[in-house]
């Protein structure tokens, strides 16, 4: 009984210490500020560059064996050459090591880390978004394809008003998965000296030399957000699915 | 334009696969003038669908040439998207837009492709609603619609171009027997409005009924042409007597 006792005094101690002393759960509350603004701003950086990118992919495949050789022809084939390079080197690269390149070498003149963060993992996110992207493309119907054609849309109109919104509905959840695996990513971004969540808990168990409460608190912290959003998905799915029919 | 030229030339259209080795369209020669109701019929494998698509450069033809009123639009400096919003399209499988409700369905190409305002398309868009008899369904989703509803919203959605002529691919293979019957009705429709219309289909009796002209084609040429009474009636070739023997 005494023992128990004197257990339960000394987790109130190491609350006490680990998180209200010195307001240190602020580092936890500052880093979950920072880890959601680098999350959605990044995401918002590889929805961009992955549906650009999944839209060269996507022509190039449909059409390239179609096309008259001529200038056109050679654009798009550079501009998938160039596609593939990029899906290549950042599938195949940690993205800790491509934050560093981009802090140190490519943006060692910035001096906003969280610019230098969001542009690391738009980047990286992009990739992984462009194929989700791009199998979304390739399920819409050739004949939705042939249908804008024929009323006289060109190439880009018809991406844009009638394969692009249906593809975009048909990835949706995966597209939100995306953004669930990047709220975790973001969590090596201390490696570039960004105080977000993960990096918050590092330093209070810097200061006060107990890993325990800090790290199980960070974890319990993601957990719950990741929760959250799994949450979100789940029910945005349903609702995709009762509005097909 | 005058009035007797052809609204579409075609001149020895050749379509070939694997560099000559099968020939979709072997040598396609016609002239469709305006107000001309030319069906297209022959076994599958035939070139029907094939000559249909090439006629909106859906299909590029890989030789011969194809002119629409006037202009060759099988030439590489042709816009051909200028020109197919004066052909109106309707496919087997209908490619109506999911996403859209059936107005918007409707009202987009004219809307971002001929600058109208979203009343006028609207007005347009209701108008011809009324006359296939769905007016009430033009917020409702493609996805709520029977097959042959589906397809009457088809053809409105490219009439709503105002277009000079209407290419028909198989419009009724998909359907329903019992609902083939409210499309073909529409298409008679159109035709009586002396529309000029190019189509591919399996239904003799609309031939027979609504055709100004019957193409029979076979193994990608054109093996015989006349009205629908000379082929119907009086077959020419041992290729349409022994289809015809089939079908019919």
């Amino acid at each position: 009984m005494e023992g128990l006792q004197l257990w339960w005094e000394g987790i109130q101690k190491q609350f006490v210490m680990n998180f209200i002393a010195d307001d240190r759960w602020k580092y936890l509350r500052d880093g979950l500020v920072v880890t959601l603004q680098l999350t959605f701003c990044a995401v918002l950086i590889g929805i961009v560059i992955g549906v650009v990118i999944a839209m060269i992919r996507s022509t190039h495949d449909k059409n390239i064996n179609e096309m008259h050789k001529g200038l056109g022809s050679l654009i798009l084939k550079f501009l998938n050459f160039i596609a593939k390079v990029y899906l290549t080197v950042i599938r195949g690269t940690p993205v800790v090591v491509q934050l560093m390149i981009m802090y140190y070498i490519i943006l060692a003149s910035s001096s906003s880390k969280l610019l230098v963060g969001t542009i690391a993992f738009g980047i990286n996110s992009g990739a992984y978004v462009a194929e989700i992207v791009r199998s979304g493309i390739m399920s819409v119907d050739q004949g939705q394809f042939e249908a804008g054609r024929s009323l006289g849309f060109n190439y880009v109109q018809t991406m844009r008003y009638i394969i692009i919104p249906q593809a975009l509905k048909t990835v949706l959840p995966t597209l939100a998965n995306e953004f669930i695996v990047l709220l975790k990513e973001t969590s090596v971004a201390g490696y570039i000296a960004m105080q977000d969540l993960t990096k918050g808990g590092d330093i209070i168990r810097g200061a006060t030399f107990s890993p325990y409460m800090p790290l199980f608190a960070v974890a319990l912290i993601y957990l719950a957000m990741v929760m959250f959003f799994t949450f979100l998905v789940n029910r945005l799915e349903r609702r995709l699915r009762n509005s097909e029919r | 334009m005058s009035g007797n030229e052809a609204l579409i030339r075609v001149e020895n259209l050749q379509k070939h696969y694997n560099k000559g080795v099968i020939k979709a369209l072997d040598g396609i020669n016609t002239e469709i003038k305006k107000g001309e109701v030319v069906v297209v019929i022959g076994p599958s494998g035939s070139g029907k669908s094939t000559f249909l698509r090439c006629l909106n450069l859906l299909e590029v033809p890989t030789g011969g040439h194809i002119f629409f009123e006037g202009v060759d639009i099988t030439d590489a400096k042709t816009d051909i998207n200028v020109h197919r919003q004066r052909m109106g399209m309707v496919f087997q499988h209908f490619n109506l837009f999911p996403h859209m409700t059936i107005l918007k369905n409707m009202t987009i190409a004219p809307m971002k492709l001929q600058g109208k305002s979203e009343a006028e398309a609207t007005e347009m868009a209701m108008s011809l609603l009324r006359r296939v008899g769905l007016e009430d369904r033009a917020n409702a989703y493609p996805s709520q619609l029977s097959g042959g509803q589906k397809q009457r919203i088809a053809i409105v959605r490219a009439l709503c171009m105002q277009p000079e002529v209407m290419l028909f691919d198989e419009p009724t293979s998909a359907l329903d027997p019992e609902m083939v019957g409210e499309v073909l009705e529409v298409m008679k429709q159109l035709a009586k409005e002396n529309m000029t219309m190019v189509v591919v289909t399996h239904e003799m009796g609309f031939a027979r009924e609504v055709g100004t002209r019957v193409m029979f084609m076979a193994d990608g040429k054109q093996v015989e042409e006349g009205t629908p009474e000379e082929i119907f009636t009086d077959p020419k070739s041992e290729r349409l007597q022994s289809f015809l023997a089939k079908v019919l």
